[in-house]
Protein backbone atom coordinates (compact mmCIF):
# COMPACT_ATOMS: atom_id res chain seq x y z
CA UNK A 1 0.00 0.00 0.00
CA UNK A 2 1.64 3.10 -1.15
CA UNK A 3 1.26 5.80 1.95
CA UNK A 4 0.57 9.19 0.76
CA UNK A 5 0.44 11.36 3.81
CA UNK A 6 2.80 11.70 6.34
CA UNK A 7 4.86 14.09 8.87
CA UNK A 8 7.27 15.40 7.29
CA UNK A 9 10.81 14.77 8.19
CA UNK A 10 11.86 18.00 10.20
CA UNK A 11 8.79 18.16 11.99
CA UNK A 12 9.11 15.76 15.39
CA UNK A 13 6.65 13.15 16.50
CA UNK A 14 5.45 15.47 19.39
CA UNK A 15 1.94 15.99 21.09
CA UNK A 16 1.13 19.82 20.43
CA UNK A 17 0.54 22.39 22.88
CA UNK A 18 -1.55 24.81 20.51
CA UNK A 19 -4.55 25.54 21.30
CA UNK A 20 -7.43 23.29 19.11
CA UNK A 21 -8.24 26.08 16.03
CA UNK A 22 -4.72 27.01 16.44
CA UNK A 23 -3.21 27.35 13.13
CA UNK A 24 0.04 26.99 14.35
CA UNK A 25 0.30 23.52 13.97
CA UNK A 26 -0.36 23.92 10.36
CA UNK A 27 1.65 26.55 9.90
CA UNK A 28 4.81 24.82 11.01
CA UNK A 29 3.14 21.79 8.89
CA UNK A 30 3.81 24.09 6.01
CA UNK A 31 7.44 25.16 6.65
CA UNK A 32 8.24 21.99 7.43
CA UNK A 33 7.23 20.55 3.87
CA UNK A 34 9.11 23.53 2.49
CA UNK A 35 12.22 22.44 4.35
CA UNK A 36 11.71 18.95 3.32
CA UNK A 37 11.35 20.13 -0.33
CA UNK A 38 14.27 22.04 -0.92
CA UNK A 39 16.53 19.13 1.23
CA UNK A 40 17.64 21.88 3.80
CA UNK A 41 16.96 20.22 7.18
CA UNK A 42 20.77 19.38 8.10
CA UNK A 43 21.74 23.25 7.39
CA UNK A 44 19.09 24.97 8.77
CA UNK A 45 19.36 27.39 12.04
CA UNK A 46 15.67 28.85 13.01
CA UNK A 47 15.38 31.72 15.10
CA UNK A 48 12.58 31.31 18.07
CA UNK A 49 11.02 34.44 18.84
CA UNK A 50 8.80 35.61 21.98
CA UNK A 51 5.43 34.68 21.75
CA UNK A 52 3.35 31.20 21.36
CA UNK A 53 6.35 30.47 19.08
CA UNK A 54 8.67 30.38 21.27
CA UNK A 55 8.36 26.28 21.21
CA UNK A 56 9.59 26.02 17.84
CA UNK A 57 12.23 23.89 18.78
CA UNK A 58 10.11 21.33 20.79
CA UNK A 59 8.46 21.03 17.00
CA UNK A 60 11.11 20.98 14.35
CA UNK A 61 13.96 18.91 14.53
CA UNK A 62 16.35 21.40 13.68
CA UNK A 63 18.57 23.83 15.19
CA UNK A 64 17.57 26.67 16.99
CA UNK A 65 18.43 30.05 18.81
CA UNK A 66 15.95 31.76 20.79
CA UNK A 67 15.68 35.30 20.55
CA UNK A 68 14.88 38.10 23.02
CA UNK A 69 11.37 39.68 22.54
CA UNK A 70 10.98 41.64 19.01
CA UNK A 71 14.73 40.78 18.66
CA UNK A 72 14.43 37.55 15.96
CA UNK A 73 15.46 39.62 12.85
CA UNK A 74 18.56 40.55 14.29
CA UNK A 75 19.90 37.55 15.92
CA UNK A 76 18.69 36.11 12.75
CA UNK A 77 21.00 39.02 10.80
CA UNK A 78 23.80 38.01 13.20
CA UNK A 79 23.42 34.01 12.60
CA UNK A 80 23.25 34.89 8.98
CA UNK A 81 26.74 37.13 8.36
CA UNK A 82 29.04 34.49 10.44
CA UNK A 83 26.93 31.66 8.37
CA UNK A 84 26.17 32.51 5.44
CA UNK A 85 25.89 28.62 4.36
CA UNK A 86 23.53 27.64 6.28
CA UNK A 87 19.40 28.53 5.65
CA UNK A 88 17.96 30.73 8.58
CA UNK A 89 14.86 31.87 8.85
CA UNK A 90 12.84 33.20 11.98
CA UNK A 91 9.30 32.18 13.09
CA UNK A 92 7.33 35.60 14.71
CA UNK A 93 4.11 36.50 16.05
CA UNK A 94 2.15 40.05 15.36
CA UNK A 95 3.37 41.48 18.89
CA UNK A 96 6.92 40.19 18.20
CA UNK A 97 7.23 41.14 14.83
CA UNK A 98 5.52 44.40 14.19
CA UNK A 99 5.48 46.06 17.94
CA UNK A 100 8.16 45.74 19.84
CA UNK A 101 10.54 43.96 16.92
CA UNK A 102 9.91 46.82 14.42
CA UNK A 103 12.82 48.65 14.29
CA UNK A 104 14.54 45.34 13.89
CA UNK A 105 12.50 43.95 11.05
CA UNK A 106 11.98 47.31 8.83
CA UNK A 107 15.92 47.09 9.35
CA UNK A 108 16.98 43.70 8.38
CA UNK A 109 14.55 43.84 5.49
CA UNK A 110 15.96 47.20 4.38
CA UNK A 111 19.40 45.38 4.53
CA UNK A 112 18.50 42.87 2.05
CA UNK A 113 19.27 40.05 4.78
CA UNK A 114 19.20 36.74 2.94
CA UNK A 115 16.75 35.02 5.32
CA UNK A 116 13.22 33.86 5.25
CA UNK A 117 10.50 35.82 7.84
CA UNK A 118 7.11 34.07 8.78
CA UNK A 119 5.18 36.51 10.17
CA UNK A 120 2.18 34.43 12.03
CA UNK A 121 -0.62 37.36 12.07
CA UNK A 122 -3.46 36.51 14.67
CA UNK A 123 -4.51 39.95 15.77
CA UNK A 124 -3.68 39.41 19.44
CA UNK A 125 -1.01 38.65 21.79
CA UNK A 126 -1.83 35.30 22.23
CA UNK A 127 0.65 33.36 24.98
CA UNK A 128 0.17 36.73 27.13
CA UNK A 129 -3.38 36.52 27.47
CA UNK A 130 -5.38 38.08 24.28
CA UNK A 131 -3.92 41.62 24.48
CA UNK A 132 -4.44 44.45 21.71
CA UNK A 133 -1.91 43.66 18.91
CA UNK A 134 -0.83 46.37 16.47
CA UNK A 135 -2.70 44.00 14.35
CA UNK A 136 -6.23 44.07 16.15
CA UNK A 137 -8.70 45.10 13.99
CA UNK A 138 -10.70 48.03 14.39
CA UNK A 139 -13.56 47.89 17.03
CA UNK A 140 -12.23 44.35 17.69
CA UNK A 141 -12.13 44.13 21.42
CA UNK A 142 -9.12 42.21 23.94
CA UNK A 143 -8.64 42.75 27.19
CA UNK A 144 -6.70 45.27 27.07
CA UNK A 145 -9.02 47.15 24.62
CA UNK A 146 -12.34 46.45 26.11
CA UNK A 147 -14.31 49.08 24.32
CA UNK A 148 -12.85 47.71 21.10
CA UNK A 149 -9.83 49.33 19.49
CA UNK A 150 -10.37 52.83 18.72
CA UNK A 151 -8.78 53.83 15.40
CA UNK A 152 -8.17 57.71 16.85
CA UNK A 153 -6.37 57.02 19.85
CA UNK A 154 -5.04 53.00 18.94
CA UNK A 155 -4.10 53.83 15.35
CA UNK A 156 -5.34 51.32 12.03
CA UNK A 157 -3.53 47.50 12.32
CA UNK A 158 -0.74 47.62 10.53
CA UNK A 159 0.15 45.79 6.99
CA UNK A 160 3.26 44.77 7.45
CA UNK A 161 3.67 42.46 4.14
CA UNK A 162 2.51 45.88 1.82
CA UNK A 163 4.80 47.86 4.35
CA UNK A 164 7.79 45.84 4.03
CA UNK A 165 7.12 45.46 0.59
CA UNK A 166 8.31 49.06 -0.15
CA UNK A 167 11.67 48.11 0.72
CA UNK A 168 14.36 48.23 -1.37
CA UNK A 169 15.86 45.47 0.26
CA UNK A 170 12.76 42.92 0.10
CA UNK A 171 12.82 40.24 -2.55
CA UNK A 172 9.84 39.06 -1.97
CA UNK A 173 6.48 39.62 0.74
CA UNK A 174 3.23 37.95 0.07
CA UNK A 175 0.40 37.16 2.65
CA UNK A 176 -1.30 33.59 3.15
CA UNK A 177 -4.31 32.03 4.64
CA UNK A 178 -4.69 28.70 6.08
CA UNK A 179 -8.03 28.85 6.76
CA UNK A 180 -9.59 27.14 3.90
CA UNK A 181 -8.07 23.82 1.40
CA UNK A 182 -7.75 26.83 -1.52
CA UNK A 183 -5.95 29.25 0.68
CA UNK A 184 -3.70 26.43 2.28
CA UNK A 185 -2.68 25.07 -0.63
CA UNK A 186 -1.99 28.50 -2.34
CA UNK A 187 -0.08 29.25 1.14
CA UNK A 188 2.02 26.43 0.81
CA UNK A 189 3.40 27.90 -2.69
CA UNK A 190 4.25 31.13 -1.68
CA UNK A 191 5.84 29.33 1.65
CA UNK A 192 7.89 27.13 -0.96
CA UNK A 193 8.66 30.57 -2.94
CA UNK A 194 9.72 32.26 0.30
CA UNK A 195 12.10 29.45 0.86
CA UNK A 196 13.57 29.41 -2.84
CA UNK A 197 14.36 33.08 -2.80
CA UNK A 198 16.56 32.28 0.24
CA UNK A 199 18.31 28.89 -1.50
CA UNK A 200 19.36 30.66 -4.68
CA UNK A 201 20.65 33.75 -2.28
CA UNK A 202 18.00 36.76 -3.53
CA UNK A 203 17.98 38.47 -0.30
CA UNK A 204 15.20 38.80 2.30
CA UNK A 205 11.74 36.74 1.80
CA UNK A 206 9.25 37.82 3.65
CA UNK A 207 5.54 35.98 4.36
CA UNK A 208 2.48 36.70 6.94
CA UNK A 209 0.37 34.27 7.43
CA UNK A 210 -3.25 34.95 8.95
CA UNK A 211 -4.05 32.75 11.93
CA UNK A 212 -6.69 32.15 14.19
CA UNK A 213 -6.19 31.89 18.15
CA UNK A 214 -9.88 31.03 19.24
CA UNK A 215 -8.59 30.86 22.82
CA UNK A 216 -8.31 34.41 22.77
CA UNK A 217 -10.62 35.60 20.51
CA UNK A 218 -13.34 33.91 22.57
CA UNK A 219 -14.33 31.95 19.95
CA UNK A 220 -15.06 27.86 18.97
CA UNK A 221 -12.28 26.79 16.16
CA UNK A 222 -14.92 27.00 13.83
CA UNK A 223 -16.05 30.45 14.38
CA UNK A 224 -12.46 31.56 14.55
CA UNK A 225 -11.42 30.03 11.25
CA UNK A 226 -14.86 31.80 9.94
CA UNK A 227 -13.54 34.99 10.91
CA UNK A 228 -10.16 34.92 9.35
CA UNK A 229 -11.94 34.05 6.21
CA UNK A 230 -14.17 37.44 6.56
CA UNK A 231 -13.07 40.33 8.80
CA UNK A 232 -9.65 39.32 8.47
CA UNK A 233 -9.21 38.88 4.87
CA UNK A 234 -11.64 41.76 4.33
CA UNK A 235 -8.50 44.04 5.77
CA UNK A 236 -6.00 41.79 5.53
CA UNK A 237 -5.64 41.21 1.75
CA UNK A 238 -4.06 38.24 0.46
CA UNK A 239 -1.49 38.52 -2.16
CA UNK A 240 1.99 38.72 -3.14
CA UNK A 241 3.48 42.17 -2.89
CA UNK A 242 6.62 41.79 -4.06
CA UNK A 243 8.28 39.15 -6.56
CA UNK A 244 11.85 40.25 -7.41
CA UNK B 1 62.32 43.23 16.91
CA UNK B 2 58.96 44.17 18.67
CA UNK B 3 57.62 47.18 17.19
CA UNK B 4 56.18 49.87 19.44
CA UNK B 5 52.80 51.35 18.07
CA UNK B 6 51.22 54.58 18.97
CA UNK B 7 47.70 54.77 19.43
CA UNK B 8 44.69 55.18 21.09
CA UNK B 9 43.13 53.02 23.56
CA UNK B 10 40.24 52.64 21.51
CA UNK B 11 42.39 51.86 18.29
CA UNK B 12 44.45 49.10 20.75
CA UNK B 13 40.49 47.25 21.26
CA UNK B 14 39.85 47.00 17.80
CA UNK B 15 43.70 45.92 16.60
CA UNK B 16 43.09 43.14 19.83
CA UNK B 17 39.75 42.01 18.37
CA UNK B 18 41.15 41.21 15.06
CA UNK B 19 43.99 39.52 16.22
CA UNK B 20 41.83 37.69 18.55
CA UNK B 21 40.20 36.14 15.54
CA UNK B 22 37.14 38.14 16.05
CA UNK B 23 35.91 38.86 12.52
CA UNK B 24 32.22 40.28 13.27
CA UNK B 25 31.48 43.29 14.70
CA UNK B 26 27.92 45.12 15.05
CA UNK B 27 27.52 48.77 17.13
CA UNK B 28 26.25 51.79 16.40
CA UNK B 29 27.85 55.38 16.47
CA UNK B 30 28.30 57.32 20.11
CA UNK B 31 31.10 59.36 21.76
CA UNK B 32 33.69 58.57 23.43
CA UNK B 33 34.07 54.91 21.71
CA UNK B 34 33.22 55.68 17.80
CA UNK B 35 37.16 55.01 16.67
CA UNK B 36 36.48 51.26 17.49
CA UNK B 37 33.38 50.59 14.76
CA UNK B 38 35.25 53.04 12.81
CA UNK B 39 38.68 51.18 12.75
CA UNK B 40 36.86 47.47 12.17
CA UNK B 41 34.58 48.87 9.78
CA UNK B 42 38.14 49.04 7.85
CA UNK B 43 39.48 46.24 8.61
CA UNK B 44 36.82 43.79 9.24
CA UNK B 45 36.29 43.76 4.98
CA UNK B 46 39.62 42.96 4.20
CA UNK B 47 39.67 40.12 6.46
CA UNK B 48 36.47 38.43 4.85
CA UNK B 49 34.88 39.78 7.96
CA UNK B 50 31.71 41.25 8.72
CA UNK B 51 31.22 44.67 9.78
CA UNK B 52 27.16 46.13 10.72
CA UNK B 53 26.41 49.57 11.68
CA UNK B 54 23.38 48.33 13.58
CA UNK B 55 20.01 50.52 13.39
CA UNK B 56 20.42 50.57 17.21
CA UNK B 57 22.12 49.44 20.06
CA UNK B 58 19.37 47.06 20.74
CA UNK B 59 20.17 45.54 17.70
CA UNK B 60 23.98 45.50 17.60
CA UNK B 61 23.58 43.13 20.76
CA UNK B 62 21.27 40.61 19.35
CA UNK B 63 23.09 40.61 16.19
CA UNK B 64 26.32 39.53 18.37
CA UNK B 65 24.05 36.86 20.30
CA UNK B 66 23.03 35.57 16.59
CA UNK B 67 26.42 35.29 15.66
CA UNK B 68 28.01 34.08 19.18
CA UNK B 69 25.34 31.67 18.91
CA UNK B 70 26.88 30.06 15.78
CA UNK B 71 30.06 29.91 17.21
CA UNK B 72 31.98 32.71 15.78
CA UNK B 73 34.50 35.13 17.81
CA UNK B 74 31.69 38.51 17.84
CA UNK B 75 31.93 41.79 19.44
CA UNK B 76 29.92 44.99 20.69
CA UNK B 77 31.02 48.21 21.81
CA UNK B 78 29.14 51.51 23.08
CA UNK B 79 29.03 53.77 25.63
CA UNK B 80 27.35 54.39 28.56
CA UNK B 81 23.14 54.64 27.36
CA UNK B 82 24.01 52.39 24.56
CA UNK B 83 25.02 50.25 27.33
CA UNK B 84 22.11 50.57 29.02
CA UNK B 85 20.05 49.54 25.82
CA UNK B 86 22.13 46.27 25.28
CA UNK B 87 21.99 45.02 28.78
CA UNK B 88 18.30 43.01 27.59
CA UNK B 89 20.59 41.43 25.33
CA UNK B 90 23.16 40.97 28.05
CA UNK B 91 20.43 39.30 29.83
CA UNK B 92 19.33 36.76 27.27
CA UNK B 93 23.06 35.94 26.25
CA UNK B 94 24.24 35.55 30.45
CA UNK B 95 21.16 33.19 30.55
CA UNK B 96 21.78 31.09 27.32
CA UNK B 97 25.31 30.77 28.19
CA UNK B 98 27.04 33.24 24.91
CA UNK B 99 30.41 34.37 24.98
CA UNK B 100 30.57 37.83 23.36
CA UNK B 101 32.54 40.52 24.16
CA UNK B 102 30.86 43.86 25.27
CA UNK B 103 33.30 47.26 25.26
CA UNK B 104 31.80 49.95 27.33
CA UNK B 105 34.13 53.18 26.88
CA UNK B 106 31.79 54.67 29.50
CA UNK B 107 30.66 58.41 29.85
CA UNK B 108 28.89 60.67 32.36
CA UNK B 109 25.23 59.77 33.66
CA UNK B 110 22.71 59.55 34.50
CA UNK B 111 20.59 60.10 31.36
CA UNK B 112 22.40 61.64 28.58
CA UNK B 113 24.84 62.96 31.03
CA UNK B 114 27.64 64.48 29.13
CA UNK B 115 30.20 62.69 27.44
CA UNK B 116 33.46 63.29 29.52
CA UNK B 117 35.21 60.41 31.49
CA UNK B 118 33.03 58.72 34.17
CA UNK B 119 33.19 55.32 36.01
CA UNK B 120 29.58 55.53 36.83
CA UNK B 121 28.74 52.47 35.50
CA UNK B 122 30.49 50.25 37.91
CA UNK B 123 27.29 48.65 39.96
CA UNK B 124 25.47 48.38 36.31
CA UNK B 125 28.82 46.41 35.29
CA UNK B 126 29.68 44.11 38.23
CA UNK B 127 25.70 43.52 39.30
CA UNK B 128 24.15 42.38 36.16
CA UNK B 129 23.24 45.06 34.90
CA UNK B 130 19.94 43.78 33.12
CA UNK B 131 17.36 41.73 34.99
CA UNK B 132 17.18 38.12 36.38
CA UNK B 133 20.48 38.02 38.73
CA UNK B 134 23.78 37.59 37.08
CA UNK B 135 27.02 38.18 36.55
CA UNK B 136 29.29 38.78 33.11
CA UNK B 137 33.01 39.41 33.68
CA UNK B 138 33.81 42.95 33.83
CA UNK B 139 37.62 43.46 33.11
CA UNK B 140 39.31 47.79 33.92
CA UNK B 141 42.18 48.22 31.48
CA UNK B 142 43.77 51.39 32.78
CA UNK B 143 46.80 51.75 29.99
CA UNK B 144 46.47 51.52 26.07
CA UNK B 145 48.91 47.94 26.51
CA UNK B 146 45.58 46.86 28.84
CA UNK B 147 43.24 48.00 26.14
CA UNK B 148 44.97 45.62 24.10
CA UNK B 149 46.03 42.86 26.45
CA UNK B 150 42.80 42.81 28.00
CA UNK B 151 40.32 42.71 25.59
CA UNK B 152 42.17 39.58 23.88
CA UNK B 153 41.74 38.18 27.26
CA UNK B 154 38.32 38.67 27.48
CA UNK B 155 37.76 36.74 24.26
CA UNK B 156 39.36 33.67 25.91
CA UNK B 157 37.39 34.41 29.46
CA UNK B 158 34.06 34.49 26.99
CA UNK B 159 34.89 31.23 25.13
CA UNK B 160 36.00 29.52 28.79
CA UNK B 161 33.70 30.14 30.48
CA UNK B 162 30.34 30.78 28.22
CA UNK B 163 29.84 33.98 29.58
CA UNK B 164 29.82 37.73 28.12
CA UNK B 165 32.77 39.95 28.66
CA UNK B 166 33.07 43.31 29.37
CA UNK B 167 35.89 45.55 28.40
CA UNK B 168 34.98 48.92 31.33
CA UNK B 169 37.53 52.04 29.93
CA UNK B 170 36.47 55.32 29.93
CA UNK B 171 37.61 58.05 27.38
CA UNK B 172 40.12 58.88 29.38
CA UNK B 173 41.88 55.27 28.72
CA UNK B 174 39.60 54.92 25.42
CA UNK B 175 40.93 58.17 23.67
CA UNK B 176 44.78 59.05 24.90
CA UNK B 177 47.79 57.95 23.14
CA UNK B 178 50.38 55.57 24.57
CA UNK B 179 53.12 53.19 23.36
CA UNK B 180 52.10 49.73 22.74
CA UNK B 181 53.60 46.71 21.62
CA UNK B 182 50.69 44.72 19.71
CA UNK B 183 51.35 41.09 21.26
CA UNK B 184 50.49 37.91 19.43
CA UNK B 185 47.23 36.31 20.42
CA UNK B 186 48.44 33.97 24.46
CA UNK B 187 47.83 30.43 24.02
CA UNK B 188 45.33 29.01 25.75
CA UNK B 189 43.71 26.07 26.15
CA UNK B 190 40.19 26.64 24.79
CA UNK B 191 36.65 24.35 24.89
CA UNK B 192 35.20 22.70 21.83
CA UNK B 193 32.24 24.78 21.07
CA UNK B 194 30.30 21.79 21.20
CA UNK B 195 26.38 23.50 21.87
CA UNK B 196 27.14 26.08 18.78
CA UNK B 197 23.99 25.95 16.31
CA UNK B 198 25.89 25.00 12.63
CA UNK B 199 22.37 23.29 11.32
CA UNK B 200 22.34 19.70 12.66
CA UNK B 201 24.11 18.06 9.37
CA UNK B 202 22.64 14.26 10.46
CA UNK B 203 24.11 15.16 14.27
CA UNK B 204 21.71 15.76 17.08
CA UNK B 205 20.20 18.96 17.41
CA UNK B 206 21.04 22.14 19.48
CA UNK B 207 19.16 24.64 21.15
CA UNK B 208 20.45 28.11 22.30
CA UNK B 209 18.04 29.08 24.46
CA UNK B 210 17.62 30.94 28.22
CA UNK B 211 13.89 29.84 28.47
CA UNK B 212 13.24 26.57 31.19
CA UNK B 213 9.53 25.96 31.92
CA UNK B 214 10.31 22.80 33.31
CA UNK B 215 9.81 21.32 37.30
CA UNK B 216 13.31 22.23 38.89
CA UNK B 217 14.79 23.17 35.15
CA UNK B 218 15.18 27.00 35.80
CA UNK B 219 16.86 26.65 39.89
CA UNK B 220 18.98 23.85 38.02
CA UNK B 221 20.04 25.68 35.84
CA UNK B 222 20.72 29.21 37.80
CA UNK B 223 22.86 26.81 39.95
CA UNK B 224 24.94 26.01 37.31
CA UNK B 225 25.61 29.68 36.52
CA UNK B 226 26.60 30.41 39.94
CA UNK B 227 28.63 27.81 40.02
CA UNK B 228 31.08 29.44 37.03
CA UNK B 229 30.81 32.62 38.93
CA UNK B 230 32.63 30.92 41.62
CA UNK B 231 34.82 29.08 39.48
CA UNK B 232 35.91 32.91 38.37
CA UNK B 233 36.38 33.79 42.09
CA UNK B 234 38.88 31.18 42.37
CA UNK B 235 40.41 31.28 39.04
CA UNK B 236 40.56 34.21 37.21
CA UNK B 237 40.92 37.21 39.37
CA UNK B 238 43.52 40.03 38.25
CA UNK B 239 45.09 42.89 40.36
CA UNK B 240 48.33 45.11 40.65
CA UNK B 241 49.69 46.41 43.59
CA UNK B 242 52.16 48.50 43.86
CA UNK B 243 54.49 49.56 46.95
CA UNK B 244 52.48 47.77 48.96
CA UNK B 245 55.17 46.52 51.15
CA UNK B 246 54.84 48.33 54.81
CA UNK B 247 52.22 50.43 53.35
CA UNK B 248 50.29 52.04 56.39
CA UNK B 249 47.55 53.24 53.74
CA UNK B 250 45.95 51.21 51.00
CA UNK B 251 44.87 53.39 48.01
CA UNK B 252 42.34 51.27 46.17
CA UNK B 253 41.34 52.53 42.46
CA UNK B 254 40.37 50.92 39.34
CA UNK B 255 41.20 52.08 35.32
CA UNK B 256 41.86 55.56 34.78
CA UNK B 257 41.21 56.99 38.37
CA UNK B 258 44.08 54.16 39.14
CA UNK B 259 46.93 56.07 36.55
CA UNK B 260 46.14 59.29 38.69
CA UNK B 261 46.06 57.45 42.32
CA UNK B 262 49.34 55.81 40.95
CA UNK B 263 51.33 59.47 40.29
CA UNK B 264 49.93 61.19 43.51
CA UNK B 265 51.55 57.14 45.60
CA UNK B 266 54.70 57.88 44.08
CA UNK B 267 54.93 61.81 45.00
CA UNK B 268 53.85 60.27 48.56
CA UNK B 269 56.37 57.74 48.49
CA UNK B 270 59.50 60.55 47.79
CA UNK B 271 57.83 62.49 50.89
CA UNK B 272 58.22 59.26 52.95
CA UNK B 273 54.95 58.67 53.29
CA UNK B 274 53.84 54.90 53.46
CA UNK B 275 51.38 54.33 50.84
CA UNK B 276 50.43 51.47 48.58
CA UNK B 277 48.11 50.82 45.74
CA UNK B 278 45.96 47.71 45.08
CA UNK B 279 44.25 48.37 41.47
CA UNK B 280 41.46 45.76 40.41
CA UNK B 281 41.92 44.69 37.14
CA UNK B 282 38.97 42.31 37.05
CA UNK B 283 35.96 43.98 38.29
CA UNK B 284 33.93 40.62 38.74
CA UNK B 285 35.52 38.70 39.77
CA UNK B 286 36.55 41.06 42.51
CA UNK B 287 39.87 40.65 44.11
CA UNK B 288 38.38 40.15 47.47
CA UNK B 289 40.71 37.79 48.86
CA UNK B 290 44.07 40.16 47.83
CA UNK B 291 42.11 42.96 50.39
CA UNK B 292 41.67 40.67 52.71
CA UNK B 293 44.62 39.69 52.68
CA UNK B 294 46.74 43.15 52.67
CA UNK B 295 43.65 44.51 55.45
CA UNK B 296 45.35 41.79 57.92
CA UNK B 297 48.93 44.16 58.20
CA UNK B 298 47.35 47.62 56.64
CA UNK B 299 44.18 48.87 58.47
CA UNK B 300 43.62 51.82 56.20
CA UNK B 301 41.94 51.56 53.14
CA UNK B 302 41.30 54.81 50.74
CA UNK B 303 39.21 54.05 47.79
CA UNK B 304 39.20 56.65 44.73
CA UNK B 305 36.77 56.58 41.98
CA UNK B 306 35.31 58.81 39.30
CA UNK B 307 31.89 58.68 40.71
CA UNK B 308 30.23 59.10 44.31
CA UNK B 309 31.22 55.81 45.69
CA UNK B 310 30.29 52.36 44.31
CA UNK B 311 33.44 49.94 44.03
CA UNK B 312 33.87 51.35 48.17
CA UNK B 313 30.72 48.87 48.56
CA UNK B 314 32.85 46.05 47.42
CA UNK B 315 36.01 46.97 48.91
CA UNK B 316 33.95 46.95 52.38
CA UNK B 317 32.65 43.87 52.19
CA UNK B 318 35.91 42.57 51.30
CA UNK B 319 38.57 44.31 53.72
CA UNK B 320 39.06 42.54 57.54
CA UNK B 321 36.64 43.53 59.92
CA UNK B 322 38.73 46.35 61.70
CA UNK B 323 40.18 47.67 58.65
CA UNK B 324 38.81 51.47 58.34
CA UNK B 325 37.38 52.60 54.53
CA UNK B 326 37.39 55.70 53.27
CA UNK B 327 36.30 57.54 50.14
CA UNK B 328 37.19 59.69 47.95
CA UNK B 329 35.32 60.59 44.58
CA UNK B 330 33.41 62.71 42.78
CA UNK B 331 30.09 62.31 40.68
CA UNK B 332 30.70 62.64 36.60
CA UNK B 333 31.39 66.17 35.25
CA UNK B 334 33.09 68.39 33.20
CA UNK B 335 36.17 68.72 34.62
CA UNK B 336 36.13 66.45 37.27
CA UNK B 337 39.18 64.62 36.50
CA UNK B 338 41.11 64.82 39.61
CA UNK B 339 45.20 65.53 39.60
CA UNK B 340 47.38 63.69 41.02
CA UNK B 341 47.78 66.46 43.75
CA UNK B 342 44.80 66.39 44.49
CA UNK B 343 44.87 62.85 45.55
CA UNK B 344 47.83 63.47 47.60
CA UNK B 345 46.34 65.58 49.49
CA UNK B 346 43.33 63.09 50.25
CA UNK B 347 46.50 60.44 51.28
CA UNK B 348 48.31 63.00 53.50
CA UNK B 349 44.71 63.37 55.37
CA UNK B 350 43.93 60.04 55.59
CA UNK B 351 46.97 58.60 57.27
Amino acid sequence: MQQVFKRPTSLKDVQTHFCSGCHHGTIHRLVAEAIDKYGVQERTIGVASVGCSVFLYGYFDIDVVEAPHGRASAVATGVKRAKPENFVFTYQGDGDLAAIGTAEIIHAANRGEDITVFFVNNTTYGMTGGQMAPTTLVGQKTSTSPYGRNKAKDGAPVRMAELLAQLEGVAFSARVAVNSPKNLIDAKKQIQKAFQYQVEGKGFSFIEVLSACPTNWGMNPLAANERVGTEMIDYFKLGVFKNL
Amino acid sequence: MTKRLFVKGNEAVAMAAIEAGCRYYFGYPITPQSDIPEYLSRELPKLNGEFIQAESEIASINMLLGASATGVRAMTSSSSPGISLKQEGISYMAGSELPGVIVNISRSGPGLGGIDASQADYFQSVKGGGHGGYHIIVLAPASVQEMYDLTMLAFDLADIYRMPTMILADSVVGQMKEALIANKRPVRDLPAKDWAVRGKGGGEQRVVKSLYLGDGELEAHNWKLHAKYQALKEQEVRWEEYETAGAELLVTAFGSTARIAKTAIMMAREAGLKVGLLRPITLFPFPEKALLEQTKTCKKVLVMELNAGQMVEDVRLSVARDAEVSFYGRPPGAGSLPTPEELLEQIRKHL
